[in-house]
């Protein structure tokens, strides 16, 4: 009996598609709409962020004055961490998790579709307004991504309570997102869909939603707490008043450091999805690679005074710090191993999804290298904020972060769209991105343990060589995005009709994949049976 | 296009030496010429080391896997998918790399936190964009400021070999001398960074931190501010001179127990007599030569400023107006911007010439003339308006 009302449901859904015209967006509570809302908003803001990349590398071609001023490039290399960080990774996650989440826990959407729809329609305005600032007279934020008090405070200029008001939308925004995200997961996996058989993608982010709920509203704590001393007499951030410039730092960096893990851990995801499709061959140490997930987070939560190393921190602090972050090494080292054994003894080919993936395994490993010299407190004396930290947190985001998400696309796209993308411009977006991302960020290895400070319009003649391949790096590298964008729309928009089938690539395992290509506005509706050792080969 | 090609494969091959050999200079972290310095690069090298070896295994293990098990070979896909034992040794010896790793660096930095005996103390002070120092026993102070001239930033002329890394005024120590640092600022934090020394220390506004250096070598060693401090953050470089302890002795006698003078920037306590009238002439050339030193970094050399945040000074209503609300300013600076209170920093006739030369310069001099307020001021009127 209740078997055919469910039936029943499931077909009047596939009567009605979505609405026509502009208000199917603005309206939607399909989580396959708001993923796609979120994911051409993130490249969109993939290009803003990425121009003003391009304008911090024109002016550092040569020293001297070569385009810009000084305080427009501060507002630049602000502008551009805030846009990468909140407008691009975050939102492109959140995209990714919005379409596969339910496609691959057997949901019919998420839990809470009309949230759903206001967390996404939050972050248009808010980058409205963070945006708005440049067009202001006086400057837009200019004190950098991390926004130190007192220079963002005392010092900071008008416009600062527009970034405040921007993050406070993004951070609500972020924070219902998470919630939604856990509430599916726990309630709405398919029959069958026991802890350890949910796919790692769906595991990374649950992880994320449960970091993102912790340390968001220390965000929006922090934020407001600017806001207090900027216009309400208080003085948490100064010391004239009794206050402390670095509690700004405690409090921004418990947000700070698990921050990356959380535009890290979707993309471990991801990879632990496409290394063993291609492979042909199931993931190896399923159960260490969710443990590893679970221990990474926690040990995140724990040590964000590395980042506060020369702020006259006391030597047992140091200690704890130093050796608290040495250890996130163990269970990302075990991540690098299991995906390198996944890989050992399979049968390899190499589409474009693939190609990210191991340019991410290849890079994201050195900017763990990196990243372990750094944890060593005498020698991070050395490194901090020069341009070797800057190397350092490029080659684990880009690769990281922006190769995964690059990958989750190519990797999904036919899925998406019904359409493949043409193969032959895949593997040149890849090779001049690899190339350009090299380019770019290796140098600045050289640069910052010569002694060059991070975040400087102009410098000594000794920098000059160096700083020239990176800008050149940097111009290859952007460019060679506007073939991605020509792929996606391609894809998204082509007229003719698609030729791929439900299984798309030879080695896919999971319940997406049991869906016909493109997928329909509505699935599972009834909800698929999962036999165990469903994703095994 | 050919002078990028050759230089992309000067870049490509000096990676390559650099990963394989050792340091080049430029390339690598300095050795430096403190023993602290000497311990980071070692760890430094050690930690590196490390990662060459544990990455010539993993790549070496997926090089070969990419190569071997192509699917275009014919590869198949084995079926393993777990293996307890080896999942173990790979959470175990990184543990135990990792250790290793651990305990030279707690025992450098232990060395680091110790600033006992130490043969000299010197108060760093930061501030929006020079910086101070403090002989605390010898009771000299001064500013230290970027003596690059503008017209090589704005590419109007060449730049010099320490471009963006000289100083007026550097700090001069002694060698083989325990120098303690205590590290403040007065505005936003700083970070006073010389990679040689090894000394990388916040200087945080209402807090003071300590760090110190013992320089083995005698040489002229320069770092820079290593943290975002506002528009001209990179322009306040730090300059140190390690110079052998006669010549130490020599230069602390030749700046007596007062206040530290060197060019025009000595402190208000050597105004002991009044001053003599000076001439029209005179001050407006130290007046233009100053200006284009302490404030065209902000107000600019063409007076126009880069407004909101650095008002021009051209036909501005402070400069063409009375004259006690530009001594005021000048003197006392204004709060929460980077206009500080330049009576600590420049002596009466520097002021009287820098408001003198502003009261003239870009048409101002008419403005004032037509409004009937004063162009030129004495050394006497700054003493005034100080009390």
């Amino acid at each position: 009996m209740s078997e055919s009302i469910v039936l029943d449901h499931a077909t009047d859904h596939d009567d009605h598609g979505p609405a026509k015209g502009f208000t199917r967006w603005l309206f939607t509570t399909n989580h396959k709409d708001i993923g796609t809302l979120y994911l051409y908003f993130s490249l969109i803001m993939f290009f803003v962020g990425g121009i003003m990349a391009l304008i911090v590398r024109a002016e550092l071609l040569e020293p001297g004055k070569v385009l810009i001023n000084p305080e427009f490039f501060n507002q630049m290399t602000t502008m551009h961490g805030l846009i990468m960080v909140f407008g691009v990774i975050m939102p492109a996650m959140a995209g990714l998790a919005n379409w596969m989440i339910p496609l691959m826990i057997g949901a019919p959407d998420m839990a809470l579709p009309r949230l759903n729809n206001w967390s996404f329609w939050l972050l248009p305005f808010a980058f409205t307004m963070l945006a708005s600032t440049l067009f202001m007279s006086g400057p837009a934020p200019d004190f950098g991504w991390t926004f130190y008090a007192p220079l963002s405070t005392t010092y900071g200029p008008k416009s600062t309570d527009f970034f405040i008001f921007a993050i406070h939308m993004m951070g609500i925004s972020s924070i219902m997102a998470s919630l939604n995200i856990v509430v599916t997961i726990f309630n709405m996996r398919a029959p069958g869909m026991g802890w350890m058989n949910l796919p790692v993608f769906v595991w990374g982010w649950l992880v994320t939603a449960f970091l993102l709920l912790a340390v968001m509203p220390v965000l929006a704590g922090c934020v407001t707490m600017m806001l207090m001393d900027r216009h309400f007499h208080t003085s948490f951030f100064d010391a004239a008043g009794g206050g402390d410039p670095s509690l700004f730092q405690h409090v921004f960096w418990f947000f700070g450091h698990p921050e990356v893990y959380i535009l890290i851990l979707p993309g471990f995801g991801v990879i632990s999805e496409i290394i063993p499709t291609f492979s042909r061959k199931s993931l190896f140490g399923y159960r260490f690679m969710v443990v590893a997930t679970v221990i990474i987070a926690l040990l995140g939560l724990v040590v964000w005074g590395h980042h506060m190393f020369t702020t006259g921190a006391p030597l047992e602090a140091q200690l704890y710090f130093m050796y608290a972050t040495m250890l996130i090494a163990v269970p990302t080292g075990i991540k690098i191993f299991n995906w390198v054994a996944t890989i050992f003894k399979g049968s390899i080919s190499f589409e474009t999804p693939m190609l990210f993936a191991l340019g991410f395994l290849v890079m994201f490993t050195l900017g763990g290298f990196s990243g372990l010299m750094l944890g060593l407190v005498p020698a991070d004396y050395q490194y901090r904020d020069s341009y070797f930290v800057v190397a350092h947190f490029h080659y684990v985001l880009v690769s990281g972060s922006l190769f995964t998400i690059i990958a989750a696309v190519y990797y999904w796209l036919p899925k998406w769209s019904g359409h493949m993308y043409s193969e032959k411009l895949g593997q040149i977006h890849f090779w001049l991105t690899v190339i350009g991302m090299n380019l770019t960020f290796m140098p600045m290895h050289f640069l910052g343990l010569a002694g060059m400070p991070r975040r400087i319009p102009d410098y000594a003649l000794q920098f000059t060589d160096f700083n020239q391949y990176c800008t050149v790096g940097a111009f290859i590298f952007g460019f060679a995005q506007l073939i991605f964008l020509y792929i996606i729309l391609k894809s998204c928009f082509s007229k003719d009709k698609g030729h791929v089938s439900a299984q798309v690539w030879e080695g896919a395992k999971g319940l997406e994949w049991t869906l016909p290509s493109p997928v329909p506005y509505h699935t599972f509706a009834t909800p698929p049976v999962i036999t165990t050792g469903h994703r095994e080969y | 296009m050919h002078n990028y090609i050759s230089r992309l494969t000067i870049f490509i091959s000096t990676f390559f030496i650099a990963v394989a050999a050792q340091a080049t200079p430029g390339i690598n972290m300095p050795y430096g010429v403190t023993p602290i310095s000497n311990d980071i690069y070692n760890l430094h090298m050690a930690c590196f080391y490390v990662c060459c070896v544990i990455g010539a295994g993993v790549f070496g293990v997926l090089i070969y896997s990419l190569i071997k098990y192509r699917k275009s070979n014919g590869a198949k896909a084995a079926l393993f998918h777990e293996h307890i034992g080896v999942e173990m040794t790979w959470t175990i010896i990184p543990t135990l790399i990792l250790i290793a790793l651990a305990i030279p660096a707690t025992i450098v930095l232990k060395h680091i936190h110790n600033t006992d005996e130490s043969g000299l103390t010197i108060k760093v002070t930061g501030y929006q964009w020079k910086w101070k120092y403090e002989y605390l026993d010898q009771g000299i102070s001064f500013f230290s400021n970027l003596s690059t001239p503008q017209d090589q930033i704005n590419n109007l002329a060449p730049k010099n070999e320490w471009y963006l890394l000289e100083v007026d005024n550097p700090v001069v120590v002694p060698v083989d001398t325990k120098v303690k640092l205590l590290v403040t600022a007065d505005d936003v934090i700083h970070d006073w960074w010389v990679p040689e020394l090894g000394v990388k220390q916040d200087a945080i506004p209402g807090f003071i931190n300590e760090n110190w250096f013992l320089a083995n070598k005698i040489g002229t060693y320069r770092g820079q501010c290593g943290e975002l401090c506002g528009v001209n953050h990179a322009f306040m470089p730090i300059v140190v001179e390690v110079v052998s302890k006669a010549d130490f002795e020599k230069w602390v006698k030749s700046h007596g127990s007062a206040t530290f003078a060197s060019s025009s920037l000595t402190a208000p306590t050597t105004n002991a007599k009044p001053a003599a009238l000076m001439t029209e002439a005179d001050l407006m050339k130290l007046g233009k030569e100053q200006y284009e030193k302490t404030c065209a970094m902000c107000h600019q050399v063409t007076g126009l400023g880069l407004p909101p945040t650095f008002p021009a000074l051209k036909g501005s209503s402070v400069v063409t107006g009375p004259l006690s609300a530009e001594d005021s300013l000048v003197i006392h600076g204004k709060k929460g911007t980077a206009m500080q209170a330049f009576g600590d920093q420049l002596d009466d006739k520097t002021l009287a010439a820098v408001i003198t030369y502003t009261r003239h310069a870009w048409g101002n001099e008419e403005l004032n003339k037509k409004n009937k307020y004063p162009t030129t001021i004495q050394p006497q009127d700054i003493a005034k308006a100080r009390k």
